[in-house]
């Protein structure tokens, strides 16, 4: 533990370490951050929360971090004092672009492995980003405390991916703390520190911004040239507003107040602004009076790759669903939304996330904190269809698909890249044969792990890829993708209709070799889920007009209760009115009643967008 | 026969006392008194009505007071002290009586015959008075019956079921079929008046059990026949052999097979459908008792488990005959909760009830909501066309009865 702290402002870069911690969820990255800021002072042990760095419920209940935070420790190693600031990434497919930016901020990163596990999809793309990015890796493995953990193997592997010497990895427990002072010695040894033009006109990048409900937006910064200070005025590059620096400092680890960031720093800023999205993630800060001719670059919108459809089961809900997402979308710029009407759910908003862990965040932090009931649609990826007359349409919904006349379709792809043990390999190729994969390489990262690399369309991802992933290899292969562009593919809209009217909830653009089976599971799954009703109802899907697989639910014939005596007349009131509160969640498409849960049951598919959690 | 589950409600005061709104307008309509007397010698395996064997209530037996096949009318008379004290002066005479249980007849008929005594005491009975008690075929004799009719009984309900020994045997009915001809003539020679109660859709019975279950119901030539689909109750012993996979359950369409057979079969015989499950050989066969249920009527239901309703509160009586004779020991009411029914629920109600029997809801007491829902039903043969166009009242046509839940809902969807 170092005895005084340095004062931000007034480091000196040389002092200073700025890096990340790579690591798979499960794999101990928040448990080694909480002993790293005991061992430092930060936080004392008895105040010590568990995880202390991820903040909200469902990331702690999740185990995963969304967004990232950078934490100030002092740390004595030679007899000289460093200030380290750990920078936390999320870990998870969805933030590729938010962790790319965190490992801008650094100059090294450990790459935190379980000792029993070995390295994960995730961490492995994420390590690739962090080696394009020039940072030192420092190659640690941690859970040594656990029976079941072979370090031997796993340190020959991290040394395989990273060259150098299986020797000098690392071996920590965070949860004994064995290892852990060694390691932030490593840190100030073996990472580089910052650079910078101290005279140079400002330059911080924004690598996280949150929104705070007393304070408006908080951004994370690292300066790269110049220095930042109370009261100035800053610019946002790329959108030129400007703001005034009402306060700004470092977190350690709650937000203290400084007299300024310089070369080197990394710490937060607040303006005063209310959404994010004027604090944009990836854009560059400078100094008002005196402006950067240049950013720092690397800047980019988020793009949404996936979309649902989000309606209140209730329909008296949706003011408060629209005032949520207002809310929502002040501390995620990824969000973005618009209203939609359904014929069979009522009024909703079409919604684009970065993809399905950023879906299934938004709609757990909308029925979680805001209490509503939702029911998300079938997610899909976002299609251009060209029409013969040359026009072009952006699908972001099947309804807005169009009919005939289409000369072709393109849908996004992904390069994927799957680890898993080599016994799983055939599997994992006839799965990705049947998701329209291609082969694009593969390599043994040890003698009985092996590293595939495909290119998918999103859509089939999207659709049910992780689960059957999953349960094909029993649990043991990683996922992990980035965007790759376009593909043209023969792609068609099925229609789910009942008695002849289409449901567009249920409706799906797949590929044309795939429709026939959508359609029959679809259909055969309404049928179990929608009630008999007092007519028959036909259940067919169809490609424009051609019908491609029907089912019947027949007519009811028979509801009363026979018997209705002086002694059962309270039970059956007690059961109509039960009855009468469950039509209220009955949605009517054309005359056939439609209960919320078919719905809900129907749309999480076998996979689907509601399990597909990493 | 009220269900042995009981609902919840709200507490019902020790005196049994009700609420004057309750009681305004209880000089103005007919007042009926159920009796329920909770004895069985064995426990079918689909009855889940609240009733005991003797073994049953000896085992239970502890040093508190209890009611048995001796002391039951004892207990009853004394509720009906209650009652009158409850009811007070503006009560007035008993229209109707339905003893129903159990198995009523498992008491000697002079028992019965006192209880009804103790109506008349406390309220006096109407002049041509409705008394009806249900009986086991095994459990009377024609000494038995006359002494019945003797006493002021007008009319037995008897628990036929089926003629078909399969059905008999998976109902756990152990009466003799030759029997029900018995006692059936036995009544009709007392001068009582005659019902049979048949249950369809039991496991294993084919329509043309059922088609004879009928006929051999109307050999008996009846003045009124009750038929109910089979309900498997939970807590019964046929939903654990259903839900184990020893007994199947037949599907809903086999019951509406039955129902529309039991309706065109009793239809030629010449009797009425009056209500969903009944059917009378004229107007004045009908149990009017049962009537005053489907139409808001005031009852006062006498015995453990017994449910009440008064002026729009409904209230229900302690399970236990132990339970029960306690209460009354101690000069309390033996209610076990109430509701007071909200405006709301009672026009719920009002539509439940009143849509099961041939006489139909007037148009007029429907919101306009369930007014325009009308025309709907008419279109899809569920509602009577030329009843609801000429005599405005909404009467269901036969498919109608059948999917009475469904037309319930269309009228009183807001």
């Amino acid at each position: 533990m170092a005895r005084t702290a340095l004062a931000p402002h007034a480091t000196p870069p040389e002092l200073i370490r700025n890096f990340c911690i790579i690591a798979h969820i499960d794999h101990g990255k928040s448990t080694l951050a909480d002993r790293m800021l005991q061992l430092t002072g930060v936080v004392d042990s008895r105040a010590m929360r568990a995880q202390y760095l991820d903040r909200m419920d469902i990331e702690r209940e999740r185990g995963i971090t969304i967004k990232s935070q950078a934490v100030r420790m002092p740390w004595e190693s030679a007899g000289q004092t460093y200030a380290l600031n750990m920078i936390d990434t999320p870990g998870h497919v969805d933030f590729t672009y938010e962790v790319s930016r965190s490992l801008a901020a650094c100059e090294g990163a450990v790459l935190l492995v379980d000792a029993a596990q070995g390295i994960e999809a995730q961490t492995l793309a994420n390590l690739y980003l962090a080696m394009e990015n020039d940072l030192t890796i420092i190659p640690v493995l941690n859970k040594i405390d656990l029976p079941a953990a072979q370090p031997e193997k796993y340190a020959e592997e991290l040394a395989k991916l990273i060259g150098g010497d299986p020797a000098d990895c690392l071996r920590v427990s965070g949860k004994t703390g064995e290892g852990v002072e060694p390691l932030l010695d490593q840190i100030v040894a073996q990472i580089p520190h910052p650079v910078g033009d101290p005279d140079a006109p400002a330059r911080a990048m924004i690598f996280d911004s949150v929104y705070d409900t007393y304070r408006g937006v908080v951004t994370y910064v690292r300066v790269v040239d110049g220095n930042l200070n109370p009261r100035e005025r800053i610019v946002m590059m790329s959108t030129k507003a400007t703001h005034e620096l009402l306060e700004i400092g470092v977190i350690s680890p709650e937000p203290v107040p400084s007299k300024g960031l310089g070369v080197g720093e990394v710490g937060y800023l607040i303006t005063g602004v209310k959404d994010v999205r004027q604090s944009r993630v990836g854009d560059t800060v400078t100094n008002a009076s005196k402006p950067a001719a240049r950013d720092l670059g690397g800047y980019r919108d988020p793009k949404p790759m996936v979309f649902s459809g989000l309606y209140p089961i209730d329909g008296s809900d949706y003011p408060d669903l629209r005032e949520a997402l207002d809310k929502l979308k002040l501390n995620d710029a990824a969000l973005v939304y618009e209203p939609e009407t359904s014929a069979a759910l009522g009024f909703g908003f079409r919604c684009g996330f970065l993809g399905l862990l950023h879906l299934e965040i938004v709609r757990e932090r909308l029925e979680r904190e805001f209490n509503l009931d939702l029911i998300s649609t079938q997610p899909n990826v976002v299609y251009d269809v060209t029409l013969d007359d040359g026009r072009e349409i952006h699908v972001t919904n099947p309804s807005e698909f169009p009919e005939g006349k289409i000369a072709s379709v393109s849908e996004p792809i992904v390069r994927a890249t799957i680890l898993a043990p080599s016994e799983f390999v055939g599997a994992i190729m006839e799965l990705c044969q049947q998701k329209r994969g291609q082969l694009r390489g593969m390599d043994y990262l040890s003698e009985d792990r092996v590293e595939m690399r495909y290119t998918l369309p999103l859509a089939e991802i999207v659709f049910d890829f992780f689960d059957q992933l999953k349960s094909r290899t029993r649990g043991y292969a990683s996922l992990d993708y980035e965007p790759d562009g376009d593909q043209v593919a023969d792609l068609v809209k099925v229609q789910i209709l009942l008695q002849g009217e289409s449901v567009d909830a249920f409706s799906a653009i797949v590929h044309k070799d795939k429709a026939y089976s959508y359609g029959v599971m679809m259909a055969t799954k309404l049928k179990e889920l929608i009630p008999r009703q007092q007519f028959e109802v036909p259940i067919q899907a169809a490609i424009g007009s051609r019908v491609i697989a029907r089912e019947n639910i027949r007519a009811i014939r028979k509801d009363v209760l026979a018997k209705c005596y002086g002694g059962d007349i309270s039970r059956k009131r007690k059961l109509l009115e039960k009855q009468k509160e469950g039509k209220k969640r009955m949605k009517m498409v054309g005359r056939v009643e439609v209960p919320q849960e078919a719905f809900i049951a129907a749309l999480s598919s076998d996979g689907g967008g509601e399990k597909a959690k990493k | 026969m009220p269900p042995s589950s009981l609902p919840d409600g709200d507490p019902a005061p020790a005196s049994g006392e009700l609420p004057s709104s309750a009681l305004a307008g209880l000089g103005t309509t007919d007042l009926g008194i159920y009796v329920h007397v909770p004895f069985c010698s064995v426990r079918c395996g689909y009855c889940d009505f609240n009733t005991y064997t003797l073994t049953e209530l000896s085992a239970r037996d502890g040093d508190g007071p209890s009611i048995g096949l001796d002391t039951y009318a004892a207990a009853a008379i004394a509720e009906l002290g209650v009652a009158r004290r409850v009811l007070g002066d503006a009560a007035p005479p008993v229209s109707t009586v339905f003893v129903g249980g159990g198995t009523p007849t498992m008491l000697r008929s002079a028992d019965l015959v006192r209880v009804l005594s103790g109506i008349r005491e406390h309220f006096g009975l109407r002049p041509g008075a409705e008394v009806t008690t249900e009986a086991n075929p095994d459990s009377v004799t024609p000494e038995s019956l006359a002494e019945l009719a003797a006493g002021g009984f007008t009319r037995v309900s008897l628990g036929m079921q089926s003629a078909v020994p399969h059905v008999l045997a998976t109902l756990e009915r152990t009466h003799d079929p030759d029997n029900v001809a018995r006692a059936v003539a036995a009544a009709r020679a007392a001068g009582l008046q005659v019902s049979v109660d048949l249950i369809y859709g039991t496991p294993g019975e084919s329509l043309d059990d059922w088609r004879r279950s009928l006929e051999a119901a109307l050999a008996l030539e009846p003045d009124h026949v009750s038929a109910y689909a089979l309900v498997v109750e939970e807590g019964t012993k046929l939903a654990r052999q259903v839900r184990r996979g020893e007994i199947m359950m037949p599907e809903d369409d086999d019951e509406a097979d039955k129902y529309e057979l039991a309706d065109e079969v009793l239809t030629t015989a010449g009797l009425e459908w009056y209500e969903v499950s009944n059917w009378a050989r004229s107007a004045q066969a009908r149990c009017r008792h049962n009537v005053a249920y489907w139409s808001g009527s005031n009852w006062w239901g006498i015995g453990p488990g017994a449910h009440s309703h008064v002026g729009g509160v409904r209230w229900w009586n302690v399970k236990h005959p132990a339970a029960y004779a306690a209460r009354l020991a101690a000069g309390e009411s033996p209610a076990h909760a109430r509701e007071t029914l909200t405006d709301e629920q009672r026009y719920d109600e009002t539509v439940l009830l009143t849509t099961r029997i041939t006489a139909g809801l007037p148009l007029s007491y429907l919101r306009v909501s369930g007014r325009a829902a009308v025309a709907g039903l008419i279109a899809d043969g569920l509602v009577d066309g030329p009843s609801a166009v000429r005599d405005g009242r909404v009467v269901l046509t036969r498919r109608g009865r059948l999917l009475a839940d469904t037309v319930v809902h269309r009228l009183i969807a807001p």
